[in-house]
């Protein structure tokens, strides 16, 4: 096992105790529920294989299940993710930069930001559709999605200074 | 069969991805069928060990009002334990209201959450303490859930604020009972229906436990009436609840083990299959 694949295991535990630990004790009028351990699959290296991708997104989504007894509904919106992500960077990255950790120290600030913005959000807008399981309430959803999205990115985004400090 | 090999491996990614979420929607959809999977809920040895580490530390940093809502909890059980005794015994009519016998178990809240659709308590009892299903969970203010889940040391609870489930309630003046669910967005209201148009509710009313079902006695506290609604053409009332239990603040419940619940049980299940 190299030290790359050891970083991601620390990061895999790491992003669900800080989810199911911080994250889900946030209670601001039921509008916002940040699910901040989106960022394991947004750090992921750009070169990974796509299957081990979805199979990783399957593993981080059925973990934070278990621990909030919704089983299935993380895990669908995570797969879904894993398996957007190589399609938003393929549009995104030059030739060069194939390989890289997708951080914003290696991709600069503004790349990471919409890519991570982009996201974040289909993510969101998935898992909350996915937990009513209705679209009525259509409008009372979309709220909540985009509102916990703009804190999921705004955690994310500062947690790339606390991650990557020189 | 070899181009159909070649197809599936071009496509492999797609495949694995349409395997995964079939896969996790079943889960999702057949939700009541895997509910009760320990290894899949909160329940479990690794999560519950990790909410119980965490409660631990937050523990300590909330023993101050733990302290104050044990100790409020005491000098009302005190003057309750007063008045009772002041009762006089002789002129006090010759029933007893509550048929049903109860013993309570004391457990900690580890895990409690209130932002979700559907949100569940995580307690540091299990099976070992004598906890079992369907067991009521209370605090001194009222009704918090229904145990869903044990395992040897901890046991999920459904509480009220999830979508999953209603209460049996009634209307405390007139009797008049029906289900109370949760609302959905915010934890202090709940929705009684199924009250019917003639009966007269006034705001502030208290809605109690109907006893007739056998998870929790009757007369436990849920909550009083905030807001009626009549929706014209519908031969039901809605009442919008206030309950009376904060769920942003719980810290320790009791569990009511009802002693005759299973010659209930089977008295009913009699009754009905004549």
């Amino acid at each position: 096992m190299n030290k790359g694949s050891i970083w991601y295991i620390g990061l895999f535990m790491t992003a669900v105790l800080v989810q199911v630990l911080f994250m889900d004790a946030i209670q601001f009028s039921g509008l916002v529920n940040p699910y901040f351990y989106v960022i394991f699959i947004l750090l992921l290296p750009l070169y990974v294989p796509r299957y081990l991708q979805l199979l990783l997104g399957f593993m981080l989504g059925i973990s934070i299940d278990v621990f909030s007894n919704t089983p299935g509904i993380h895990a669908s919106a995570t797969v879904f993710l894993a398996f957007l992500r190589p399609y938003i960077i393929s549009t995104n990255v030059d030739e060069q930069d194939r390989g890289k950790i997708p951080s914003v120290m290696n991709m600069g600030t503004g790349w990471f930001m919409k890519y991570s913005a982009v996201l974040i959000l289909l993510h969101h807008i998935f898992l909350f559709y996915i937990e009513m399981f209705t679209f009525s309430d259509f409008f009372n959803t979309l709220l909540r999605s985009v509102l916990s999205a703009l804190f999921t990115f705004v955690l994310i985004v500062v947690s790339q200074f606390l991650i990557f400090r020189k | 069969m070899r181009s159909l090999l070649n197809f599936l491996i071009k496509y492999h990614v797609f495949f694995l991805f349409l395997f995964l979420e079939m896969f996790s929607l079943t889960l999702i959809v057949r939700y009541n069928n895997f509910q009760r999977v320990s290894f899949l809920n909160s329940s479990n040895a690794i999560s519950a060990t990790v909410f119980d580490r965490a409660q631990s530390v937050v523990d300590y940093f909330q023993l101050k009002r733990i302290n104050e809502t044990l100790s409020e909890e005491n000098t009302r059980l005190r003057q309750q334990l007063q008045s009772l005794l002041l009762t006089d015994i002789e002129n006090a009519s010759g029933y007893v209201v509550g048929v049903d016998t109860v013993e309570a178990y004391s457990a900690k809240v580890i895990r409690n959450s209130v932002n979700k659709q559907y949100n569940y308590l995580t307690l540091n009892k299990g099976e070992s303490d004598g906890i079992e299903l369907d067991m009521g969970v209370v605090c001194a203010d009222g009704v918090v859930g229904v145990v869903l889940d044990v395992s040897e040391n901890y046991a999920t609870v459904l509480s009220v604020l999830n979508g999953r489930w209603a209460i049996n309630a009634k209307h405390k003046e007139t009797n008049y009972f029906g289900p109370l669910q949760w609302g959905g967005l915010d934890p202090s209201f709940a929705y009684l229906e199924e009250i019917p148009y003639h009966v007269k509710i006034n705001k502030g009313d208290e809605i109690v436990t109907s006893g007739y079902s056998s998870i929790f006695p009757e007369g436990i506290s849920i909550g009083v009436v905030e807001e009626i609604e009549h929706s014209s053409g519908d031969t039901f009332q809605e009442v919008k609840v206030r309950l009376s239990v904060g769920f942003g603040g719980l810290f320790y419940v009791n569990v009511l083990k009802n002693t005759n619940k299973e010659e209930r049980i089977e008295l009913e299940k009699s009754t009905r299959n004549e």
